[in-house]
């Protein structure tokens, strides 16, 4: 399985905090996107929007990245603390 | 030392830990504490989120890059999430160097990155109850283009 979090304002929006993807139905995480809107399509201009931030196994990515069982993916706004 | 956690802190328990060692010849401190104002607009309390593991991840890293460009012999960072009240403290950073310069670069770079680099996201409630997610500022990014190498 896939570990898919959102955080912040982002998870308000969504709706949603976590949630599990199976490893078999995506391979990277421009298929993950596809998936989730496939899911939820009132999600895609929220995901696709400048201020959606991608971090994958807790490191941030901009590009597409190859996805293998029990990795995490997050999405979040972009950051505020100090 | 690298922290995140709900409780507060002491000044003088961190003060005293990076003053241990004899060869300190300077620490700087920086403290962040919540206002009462933001944007013009009355804020009455503040809860912070984090991205737990990729916080600790990411601050460890802040530190190890300011070790990498200056000559830090103890470094603390402390970041509270949860819920805060109006002048509570919500983030340490304390330097210690033989030489005030390294302490008060090594102090400021860690703080520019802290603020756009970790995964923290502030939520103010107003003085009339309403909450808001605090945005991003341009500044903050801006600050870091001064530690860009050149």
């Amino acid at each position: 399985m896939i570990k898919v979090l959102f955080f912040a304002k982002l998870s308000e929006q969504l709706g949603c905090r976590e949630l599990q993807v199976d490893a078999t139905a995506v391979e990277n995480t421009d298929q993950l996107f596809q998936y989730l809107i496939e899911q939820k399509a009132e999600w895609s201009s929220i995901l696709t929007s400048q201020f959606c931030l991608k971090a994958v196994n807790q490191a941030m990515v901009n590009n597409n990245v190859l996805l293998k069982d029990g990795d995490e993916v997050a999405y979040f706004p972009p950051v505020t603390g100090g | 030392m690298i922290s995140v956690q709900e409780q507060d802190f002491n000044q003088q328990e961190e003060y005293d830990r990076l003053k241990c060692k004899t060869s300190v010849g300077a620490i700087v401190t920086f403290t962040g504490l919540v206002r009462d104002i933001n944007n013009g607009q009355s804020v009455s309390d503040l809860s912070l989120e984090h991205y737990p593991g990729m916080t600790e991840k990411c601050l460890i890293d802040i530190v190890a890059q300011a070790k990498q460009r200056w000559n830090i012999i103890e470094s603390t960072v402390i970041h509270r999430v949860g819920h805060l009240a109006i002048s509570d403290q919500i983030v340490f950073v304390g330097i210690a160097s033989q030489h005030r310069g390294d302490a008060f670069s090594a102090c400021e770079f860690i703080m520019d990155y802290l603020k756009t680099q970790a995964p923290f996201w502030k939520k103010e409630t107003m003085s009339d109850g309403q909450t808001q997610w605090v945005d991003a500022r341009e500044v903050d990014q801006d600050a870091l283009s001064k530690w860009a190498v050149k």
